[in-house]
């Protein structure tokens, strides 16, 4: 079949459309330039100066503060805190939702409310949650009352106090403020997966757990795939509940890359090497999300992916 | 159906739209008809500083029919570390804020962020006197205090007695005897807030502040010259004092000013019987307290105070005393009311009724004697009496050294680090300046 020339009416809806594209792309480019690209593209040049937010700037130093940070051991900690928390999320906090969802997904008294009230937490404001924490963690405070009400109190920590202990307290309400949305997620997932698959295993006299196994789980890759990417990147990008909950203390046992950023960057006002530290952040994550979509998500996505990053 | 013309138009409607609500993101400044708006900041979120500058604020606009102000509280650190270096970056959002002076002032001075007020306050320089050079940056005037004072042990005298001390400690050993008759007694002597970093870091201040000589501090805070084997012994003097257990159950996570489970907190509530802090603790107390139980603030009854206590055969002067005020700046681009404003409260109308609210204590003469608390007064003879009164030394020394101070300090207070790592983080950081 030979392609027709193009008749003027067509060749001019074309170009209509590609105005009308433009057009409605523009709102979100110009804030997506403003807000994202324009930010990153002046933390790279701050990133190459002493500069302390207010003085002119002007005294150029160079890849210093990136070897700075590197060679911190604060830092290199953050960078520790932030692969353990990613590390922990997926082994962990995975397996569980995973659980939870397949459990609710069975017909259940009262399925509705459990579903909500799992999902609470995730709702909540990260500083509302934090501080709530926050105070119910504190020496003597609820929770200390109610372990020692059960007749737990040998148990009792100085939660957020105990260098070798708040690391996992702060994993602790990480878990429980996001294993909701791993478990919302799951369900949704489940819901694509058609019961004909399991009816039929069950005629074939599969068990319960032979039906999950072989059918439901490997049906819910993609959706498992898609929240360890989220998990991950949320990870390597934590920061408020962690600058609220400890404020990456103490002496930086629950410090990550966004909190040391923070704290160097505007408390200690060296803004050239909180950029710095910010460049190195966003360029651990760029590698996480291109890898991680590259080599895990292919499947999922097809050939579309290594174009476009979400 | 849409024809061509009204798609196009829609579209580029919504462009109008986005890249005006871009645009729409600057404030508003006063109008050509003499209006004008003054936006000003402080940390006194809860009663009686709250209250009292909303206050002041309505007489402002009442004797200053053409002035609106805007008086916004916010949480300290937020508002030291985050806000207003950001607004004065930005260059607008806040006209008058508060202002800690020394270090922080002269980098916002080089950066020409703040007003120079030194010919519109000559009469108030002379009532406030030798506490505004904090605010004062090469010859010039930057800033005006409100409020100066110098820190000490506020501490439950009930809870004293209940432990058989009759006289608070005048030294080091005498503090230490009293340490040990309260745990004996099944109470936590000292509540300290190591959350909040600063607070603990005042300990190695007094330490640091009794081992050197005025002459080394003084070099330490122009040069950055820790190399005086005085700020090693400061440190180990601190250690000694950490080991010796005086503090809270979980202090490193303990926040200084929020709520009743901070060092405040705790000894506001009879938790703790000391706690080493400014002249601003007692309306910290009572706003905690007027929050848990409701009714007017109101510092506990039971609040004595005494100095820092001397150390036998140290080096630094002994009636040398660690202080520190909080003022307000004008910014470089805020009305001339901004001035008018910042001087009338250091008029000794508004300052008698900042002492007498118990807050803190007034700087400019003529107001002293609205002071009615005993403990107050106490601190207020401290001042007088001090031969050298020394800044707080983060304040001094700039966020850049005093944050890494205060982060080594903690470091040593969480069993961490030794007393030369201090001063080795404190060269470090001065050598990225």
């Amino acid at each position: 079949m030979t392609a027709a020339p193009l008749t003027r009416p067509l060749r001019r809806s074309r170009r209509r459309g590609r105005a009308l594209i433009i057009g409605f792309l523009a709102p979100a480019l110009v804030v997506y330039l403003t807000f994202v690209l324009l930010p990153v593209g002046l933390a790279a040049v701050y990133s190459f100066f002493n500069w302390n937010g207010l003085s002119a700037l002007d005294r150029f130093i160079g890849f210093d503060n990136y070897a700075r940070a590197l060679a911190d051991p604060v830092f290199q900690g953050a960078i520790g805190h932030n692969l353990a928390i990613v590390g922990l999320s997926l082994l962990i906090q995975g397996p569980i939702a995973i659980g939870v969802a397949l459990l609710l997904n069975r017909p259940l008294r009262g399925r509705t409310i459990i579903r909500l009230l799992i999902f609470v937490p995730y709702v909540l404001s990260e500083v509302i949650a934090g501080l709530a924490w926050k105070l119910l963690l504190q020496p003597d405070g609820p929770v200390d009352g109610v372990l020692q009400g059960m007749g737990l109190g040998g148990v009792v920590q100085l939660w957020l106090a105990d260098q070798n202990v708040v690391f996992w307290t702060l994993f602790f309400v990480l878990c429980w403020k996001y294993l909701g949305f791993a478990i919302i997620l799951f369900l949704a997932g489940l819901q694509g997966v058609p019961d004909e698959l399991s009816e039929a295993a069950q005629i074939d006299g599969a068990t319960w757990w032979q039906t999950q196994r072989h059918i439901t789980i490997p049906l819910l890759g993609p959706t498992i795939r898609i929240w360890a990417f989220l998990s991950i990147i949320g990870s390597l990008q934590l920061f408020d509940m962690v600058w609220i909950l400890t404020g990456g203390g103490p002496v930086n046992a629950t410090t990550t890359m966004a909190t040391y950023m923070v704290q160097y960057g505007f408390q200690r006002s060296q803004l050239g090497y909180g950029s710095a530290v910010a460049v190195i952040l966003f360029i651990v994550s760029l590698i996480f999300a291109l890898l991680y979509q590259r080599f895990i998500l292919r499947r999922d996505f097809g050939a579309s992916l290594t174009r476009g990053v979400s | 159906m849409m024809n061509r013309r009204s798609k196009l138009v829609a579209v580029s409607a919504a462009v109008t739209l986005a890249v005006g609500a871009l645009a729409g993101c600057s404030g508003s400044q006063g109008g050509g008809d003499g209006k004008v708006t003054i936006t000003w900041w402080h940390n006194g979120t809860a009663d009686p500083l709250l209250s009292l500058w909303d206050g002041v604020a309505r007489d402002f606009e009442k004797s200053h029919p053409n002035v609106t102000v805007k008086v916004e509280a916010y949480q300290n650190e937020e508002l030291q570390r985050t806000l207003i270096p950001n607004a004065l970056r930005s260059g607008s959002g806040v006209d008058l804020y508060q202002q800690w002076g020394a270090g922080e002032l002269a980098s916002q001075v080089e950066a020409g962020y703040v007003m120079d007020i030194t010919d519109d306050v000559t009469d108030e320089l002379d009532a406030i006197g030798g506490t505004a050079a904090p605010w004062q940056y090469q010859g010039k005037t930057y800033g005006l205090p409100f409020q100066f004072g110098i820190e000490g042990f506020w501490y439950n005298k009930d809870l004293f007695a209940q432990a058989g001390i009759d006289t608070p400690p005048t030294t080091l050993d005498e503090l230490y005897g009293d340490i040990d008759k309260l745990k004996t007694a099944g109470i936590t002597p000292i509540a300290v807030g190591a959350g909040d970093k600063w607070p603990a870091a005042h300990y190695w201040y007094n330490f640091a502040l009794k081992s050197c000589s005025p002459a080394v501090l003084q070099k330490a805070q122009s040069d950055y010259d820790f190399s005086d084997g005085c700020f090693v012994k400061a440190g180990e003097l601190l250690q000694q004092f950490i080991d010796s257990k005086p503090f809270n159950d979980g202090y490193l996570a303990t926040s200084a000013q929020q709520g009743a489970g901070s060092s405040a907190g705790l000894l506001a509530t009879g938790k703790a019987a000391m706690e080493l802090m400014g002249h601003w603790d007692p309306g910290v107390m009572g706003g905690i307290l007027a929050d848990e139980n409701g009714g007017e603030a109101k510092a506990p009854d039971f609040l004595g105070w005494f100095n820092f206590p001397g150390i036998e055969g140290a080096q630094g002067d002994p009636t040398a005393a660690l202080g520190g005020g909080d003022g307000f700046s004008c910014a470089a681009w805020a009305p001339k009311e901004c001035v008018e404003l910042l001087k009338y409260i250091d008029s000794v109308e508004v300052q008698s009724k900042f002492g007498e609210s118990g807050a803190g204590l007034p700087v400019v003469k003529g107001s002293e004697s609205s002071i009615a608390d005993p403990n107050l007064q106490q601190v207020l003879a401290g001042l007088h009496s001090a031969s050298y009164v020394q800044l707080w030394l983060d304040t001094a020394y700039g966020p850049t050294v005093g944050g890494a101070m205060n982060d080594g300090i903690v470091a040593l207070f969480g069993g961490k680090g030794t007393p030369d790592d201090i001063v080795k983080s404190m060269e470090d950081a001065a050598a990225t300046l």
